[in-house]
C-alpha cells in the first residue's frame, strides 16, 4: 500500500516504540486538530492580558462597522460594541462552559461507572437500567427539560448538558471497570485486605483512565457545541454574558443586513469543535489501536499481480486440467515483501487427486487461493509464475475474466464453513446464487437445482432445509452445504482448502467419503490441501510436500508413503499416530531443525 | 416474525414508564411551589390552590406520580396557561410539523449517509474516499443552527431559490409543492450531522465485512463485484448500520429544536423554547414526552429491521 494515508505511520524499525504523544503527533489529522485549539485556548486563557476593548462598552455612535474598520478588526455589533473583543470573551466562557461539562460528566459518570461495574450484580443491573431510560430520550431534549425546570441561564445550561452526558462515561467505565474486577490482580488486592475504595481507586482507576480519557475527548466537542447550542435559544448565557451560541442567536436579528456578526461566532465554534473532534479521533486511536477505522483495508476482487518471472508451462499442458509454473506470493508489509510461496511448480491431471501437505504456515493454502487470485490484496501480492488453465495463464486475465473461470472451471471448499458461508442468506440461497452465477437460468429453476444438491451432497429434508440459515446447521452440514455449492456450476476442478480441519473425526470420514464419490460420479480434479498424512493416504493418487513456501518432495502417494526422502516428510507421515507405537510417536514428531535461508512465516 | 414483533412490542412499554418517571422526577425538582411554577406568577391564589390538590401535591411522591400517570393515559396533559387551550391539543398540533420535518431528514441522512459511506469503503483511499471524509468531518463539526444560518444567506437571501422560514408560504400556498419548497432547507441542515455520523459508520461497517471469509466464498462462487458489495457486504454491514441510524432518529428529533427556530417552523422544537423561556411548563412537559415516545418507537422500528437482516438475533 503505497497511497499516502494520514493514518500512515512510518514504521522505525528496531527504534525504542515512540510514546503515545509521538504517536498522537504523528497522526497528522490529529496534529493539525491540537495546534488549532492550542492556539484558541491560549487566546482564550490570555484574553485579559491583551490589548482588547471592553466587550461590553457600547458605543451607539459606531453601531454595525463592517469587519476591517480602524479599531475594531472584526467590526461592532448592533451596540457598537467590538466584535473581536467579545468574540475573545465569548470564546473563553464557552470554552469554560464545554470543559467544565465535560469534567463534571467525567466525575459523576466515572463514579457511576465504578460502582456499578465493581459491585455488579443487582446494583449494576439498577443503575444501568437508569442510565439506559436517560438514553433512551433524545439527548438534546432532556437537557431542555433540566434547563425548563432550572431555568435559563449559563450555569443551569451547563448542568444540563453535563447530566445528559453522564451516561456515556457510566457505560463506558462500567464495561471496562466490570471485566477488571473478575481478573486475578483485583482478587489479589481483596486478599491482601484492601477496602473496596482502596481496590477502586488504586486497582481498576489506573485501568479505565484510558476510556475516561477516550469517552472525554470524544464527548467534549458535543458539549461545548450543546452549551453554544442553548445559549443560540437564549436558553444559557443571559445578556450582558455572551458565550460563542448567545452572539450567534442574537446576530440572527440582523442575519440579512450584518451578516458577519452572526459568521464570525458559528465559524469560531466550527472550528473549535472540529478540531477537538480531530484530536479526539487520534487520542482515541492512539490509546484503542483497535477502534481505528482507517486502518483496515478493503481486500480487491482480485489479488494484486506483480510478476518479475512469468514462466512458460512445460510442454504438455493438454493432460493437465491446471498446471502452476514457479509460483511465487509475497504479503506486503511495513518492513517490506514478505514470501510466503517461493517458487511452486506442480500439475494437476483431469480427473486426479493431488494431495498438498505441509503443517500451517508452510504455504499450501496460500498457494491455493493465488490460483486465481482469492488472496488478500492489500497485503498478498503475486510475484512470480504462471497458473495455466485450458490453456490460458491466469494471471494475465481481467477482473470479470477471473470471475469466469471461478466457480464453473474451478471452485473452492474452504476450511471453516461457519466463517465461510454468509450469515444472513439461507443455505438455499447461497447454493442457488452459485447456481445462476454462471448461467441465466431463472430463480424458481436454481432454487430447485439447489435443493437437487443438497441431496446429492446428503442432507436430509433437503426442501426444507434449504430455508435453514447457516448457524441453523451443524458443522458437517454445513461443511456439505459448501460441498454443494462448489458443484453448482459442474466445475473441472474442485480446490479443498483443508475441508475437514474443523470437523471431528467421524464427521470428516464421511465427508471424505463424500469427495471421492462426487470425484468418481463427475470425474473431477480434485486439488487436497491438509495436514494429515492419513487423509493423504485414503484419497490422493498423488501427493505434494510443501514447508516454508516450497514443494520439497513430490511423488505417487504410495511412493512417498513408503520411502520418504525428505526428513521433513517423514516427520509429517509420523505425525499420524498408529497403535502400540508408545513413545517412538514423539520422536518421529520432535521439532525438525530451522533449515538455512528459511524466511517465510512460520 | 410476528411473535417478535409483539414481543419488541411489550419491551417497549416499560422504556416508556421509565420515561415518564424521568420526566416527572424531573418536573418535581422545580424549585418553589410547582403550582405558581406551572400557572405563571399572575395566577389567582384560588387557582393555584386548586392545582395544588389537582396535582396531589400533599400526598408523597409515588402516589403523586400515580396520579400524573393516571391523568396522561387519560389523555390530560393540562393546560397551558401562555396559549390557554390544553397541552394535549397543541402538542399534537405542532407534532405533525415536527415529523413531517424530522421524517424527512431522517430519510435524507439515511440516503445519503449510506451511499457516502458504501463509496468511500468501495473506493478507499481514492479521491472520492478523500472527499467524502472531509464532507462528513465538517458535517458532524458544523453546529447544525449555524449551518441553517448559512443556508438561508445563500439559498433564501442570495440566489432567493428557497423561502427562509415557515412551513406554508402566507398568501395562495398551501399545497404540496408550496411546502416542499419550505421543507428544503431545513430539512437538509438538520439532516447533515446525522449523514456524517451514518457515512462514516457504515464506511467502517463495509470494510470491516469485506475481509470476512464469506466475501471470499462469495468471490470464490464467481460473483460479480458489484453482487458481492451491493448484496453480500452491505447486507451484513447493514447489521451494524441500523441500529444507529435508530440513534440518529433521536439526534434529528433533538436537532429540530434548533432548527425549527433558525427556519420558524410551527413544530414541538420551537414551541419548546418559547415554553421554556416563558416557564410553561406543562408545554414543556407533554413536548419532552411525546418526542421521546416517538423516539422509543423509531427505535422499535430499527430493532424489527434488524432482526428481519439478521436471522440469529430473533432465536
Amino acid at each position: 500500500m503505497t497511497t499516502a494515508v494520514d493514518t500512515d505511520r512510518p514504521a522505525d524499525k528496531h527504534a525504542r516504540r515512540p510514546s503515545a504523544w509521538q504517536l498522537l503527533m504523528n497522526n497528522r489529522l490529529a496534529a493539525v486538530g491540537f495546534y488549532v485549539i492550542f492556539v484558541i485556548v491560549f487566546v482564550a486563557l490570555l484574553a485579559p492580558l491583551l490589548p482588547l476593548q471592553d466587550p461590553n462598552a457600547t458605543s451607539p455612535a459606531d453601531r454595525l462597522l463592517p469587519v476591517f474598520t480602524d479599531g475594531h478588526v472584526l467590526g461592532t455589533d448592533q451596540l457598537g460594541r467590538d466584535v473581536l473583543s467579545r468574540l475573545v470573551w465569548g470564546t473563553r466562557v464557552s470554552l469554560l462552559v464545554g470543559i467544565s461539562a465535560s469534567l463534571l460528566a467525567a466525575l459523576f459518570g466515572s463514579l457511576i461507572g465504578l460502582v456499578a461495574g465493581y459491585w455488579g450484580g443487582r446494583a449494576d443491573n439498577l443503575i444501568m437500567r437508569g442510565i439506559d431510560m436517560l438514553m433512551a430520550f433524545p439527548y438534546i431534549l432532556l437537557a431542555l427539560a433540566i434547563v425548563a425546570v432550572l431555568g435559563p441561564g449559563l450555569l443551569n445550561a451547563l448542568y444540563a448538558i453535563a447530566v445528559v452526558n453522564i451516561p456515556f462515561f457510566a457505560r463506558n467505565v462500567r464495561g471496562v471497570t466490570l471485566g477488571l474486577s473478575r481478573r486475578e490482580f483485583v482478587d489479589a488486592a481483596r486478599l491482601s485486605g484492601k477496602g473496596h475504595v482502596s481496590i477502586l481507586l488504586t486497582e481498576i482507576l489506573p485501568n479505565v483512565m484510558p476510556i475516561i480519557v477516550i469517552t472525554a475527548s470524544t464527548t467534549v466537542g458535543w458539549m461545548i457545541l450543546e452549551t453554544a447550542g442553548l445559549s443560540f435559544l437564549g436558553l444559557g448565557a443571559q445578556p450582558p454574558q455572551a458565550d460563542l451560541g448567545s452572539m450567534l442567536g442574537q446576530g440572527r436579528s440582523l442575519l440579512f443586513t450584518s451578516p458577519m456578526i452572526s459568521i464570525i461566532p458559528g465559524i469560531t465554534v466550527f472550528m473549535i469543535v472540529m478540531s477537538i473532534n480531530l484530536l479526539g479521533d487520534g487520542v482515541r486511536d492512539t490509546l484503542d489501536p483497535r477502534l481505528r477505522a482507517g486502518a483496515l483495508n478493503r481486500p480487491m476482487p482480485v489479488t494484486k499481480i506483480n510478476r518479475r518471472t512469468t514462466p512458460e508451462p512445460p510442454g504438455d499442458t493438454g493432460a493437465a486440467a491446471l498446471s502452476v509454473t514457479g509460483l511465487e506470493t509475497s504479503f506486503e508489509s511495513t518492513a517490506g515483501p514478505q514470501p510466503a510461496v517461493k517458487g511452486v511448480s506442480f500439475s494437476l491431471r483431469k480427473g486426479e487427486c493431488l494431495g498438498l501437505v505441509g503443517e500451517s504456515g508452510s504455504g499450501k493454502s496460500v498457494t491455493a487461493l493465488s490460483l486465481l487470485g482469492l488472496v488478500a490484496s492489500p497485503p498478498g501480492v503475486i510475484t512470480g509464475g504462471t497458473v495455466t488453465i485450458e490453456g490460458r495463464d491466469m494471471f494475465t486475465l481481467s477482473e470479470s475474466e477471473i470471475s469466469a473461470f471461478r466457480g464453473s472451471k474451478v471452485s473452492y471448499v474452504f476450511q471453516d464453513p461457519l466463517t465461510t458461508l454468509h450469515p444472513l442468506y439461507t443455505i438455499g440461497e447461497q447454493v442457488a446464487e452459485a447456481v445462476r452465477a454462471h448461467r441465466p437460468v431463472g430463480r424458481s429453476d436454481a432454487w430447485s437445482k439447489a435443493v437437487e444438491l443438497l441431496k446429492i451432497v446428503r442432507i436430509p429434508e433437503a426442501e426444507k432445509r434449504a430455508n435453514a440459515y447457516p448457524h441453523e446447521l451443524s458443522g458437517g452440514q454445513r461443511q456439505r452445504v459448501g460441498i454443494a455449492m462448489a458443484l453448482a456450476d459442474d466445475p473441472d476442478i474442485i480446490i479443498a482448502d483443508e475441508p475437514t480441519t474443523a470437523l471431528d473425526v467421524t464427521v470428516q470420514a464421511e465427508i471424505l467419503r463424500l469427495l471421492q464419490v462426487l470425484r468418481q460420479e463427475r470425474g473431477l480434479a480434485l486439488l487436497f490441501i491438509t495436514h494429515d498424512f492419513g487423509v493423504v493416504a485414503e484419497i490422493c493418487d498423488r501427493v505434494a510436500v510443501m514447508r516454508f513456501g516450497e514443494i520439497v518432495e513430490a511423488g505417487n502417494t504410495a511412493e512417498v508413503l513408503g520411502n520418504p526422502q525428505h526428513p521433513y516428510t517423514r516427520r509429517l507421515i509420523a505425525c499420524v499416530p498408529r497403535p502400540g507405537q508408545g513413545r517412538a510417536f514423539l520422536d518421529g514428531v520432535r521439532e525438525l531443525p530451522p533449515e538455512t535461508g528459511r524466511t517465510g512465516r512460520t | 416474525m410476528s411473535t417478535y414483533i409483539a414481543k419488541r412490542l411489550l419491551a417497549a412499554i416499560p422504556v416508556l414508564f421509565g420515561l415518564s418517571i424521568i420526566v416527572f422526577l424531573i418536573m418535581a425538582m422545580i424549585p418553589g411551589d410547582p403550582a405558581t411554577a406551572i400557572l405563571g406568577s399572575y395566577a389567582t391564589p384560588e387557582n393555584v390552590e386548586k392545582l395544588n390538590r389537582d396535582l396531589g401535591l400533599d400526598k408523597p411522591l409515588p402516589q403523586q406520580y400515580l396520579i400524573w400517570l393516571g391523568n396522561l393515559l387519560q389523555g390530560d396533559f393540562g393546560r397551558s396557561f401562555t396559549l390557554n387551550r390544553p397541552v394535549l391539543d397543541e402538542v399534537l398540533e405542532r407534532f405533525s410539523a415536527t415529523l413531517i420535518l424530522a421524517g424527512t431528514s431522517l430519510v435524507l441522512c439515511t440516503v445519503f449517509g449510506l451511499l457516502a459511506g458504501i463509496v468511500s469503503a468501495v473506493r478507499q483511499f481514492g479521491w472520492t474516499d478523500r472527499i467524502v471524509t472531509f464532507f462528513v468531518l465538517i458535517g458532524i463539526s458544523i453546529p447544525s443552527f449555524f449551518l441553517g444560518l448559512l443556508l438561508i444567506l445563500l439559498f433564501a437571501v442570495r440566489f432567493k431559490l428557497f423561502p427562509a422560514s415557515g412551513m406554508y408560504a402566507i398568501y395562495g400556498g398551501g399545497d404540496l409543492p408550496d411546502l416542499l419548497r419550505h421543507l428544503f432547507l431545513p430539512a437538509v441542515a438538520l439532516a447533515v450531522i446525522a449523514t456524517g455520523v451514518i457515512a462514516r459508520l457504515t464506511r467502517t461497517a463495509m470494510l470491516e465485512v469485506l475481509r470476512q471469509d464469506y466475501i471470499r466464498t462469495a468471490r470464490a462462487k464467481g460473483l460479480s463485484e458489484r453482487k458481492v458489495i451491493y448484496m453480500h457486504a452491505l447486507k451484513a454491514a447493514m447489521v451494524s448500520v441500523v441500529p444507529v441510524i435508530g440513534l440518529q432518529a433521536g439526534f434529528v428529533l433533538g436537532g429540530a429544536v434548533y432548527i425549527e427556530t433558525v427556519f420558524q417552523w410551527p413544530g414541538i422544537g420551537a414551541m419548546l423554547v418559547k415554553a421554556i423561556s416563558t416557564r410553561d411548563l406543562l408545554l414543556v412537559q407533554g413536548g419532552v414526552l411525546f418526542v421521546a415516545a416517538a423516539y422509543v418507537f423509531v427505535n422499535l422500528i430499527a430493532d424489527v429491521v434488524q432482526s428481519i437482516l439478521d436471522p440469529r438475533l430473533k432465536s
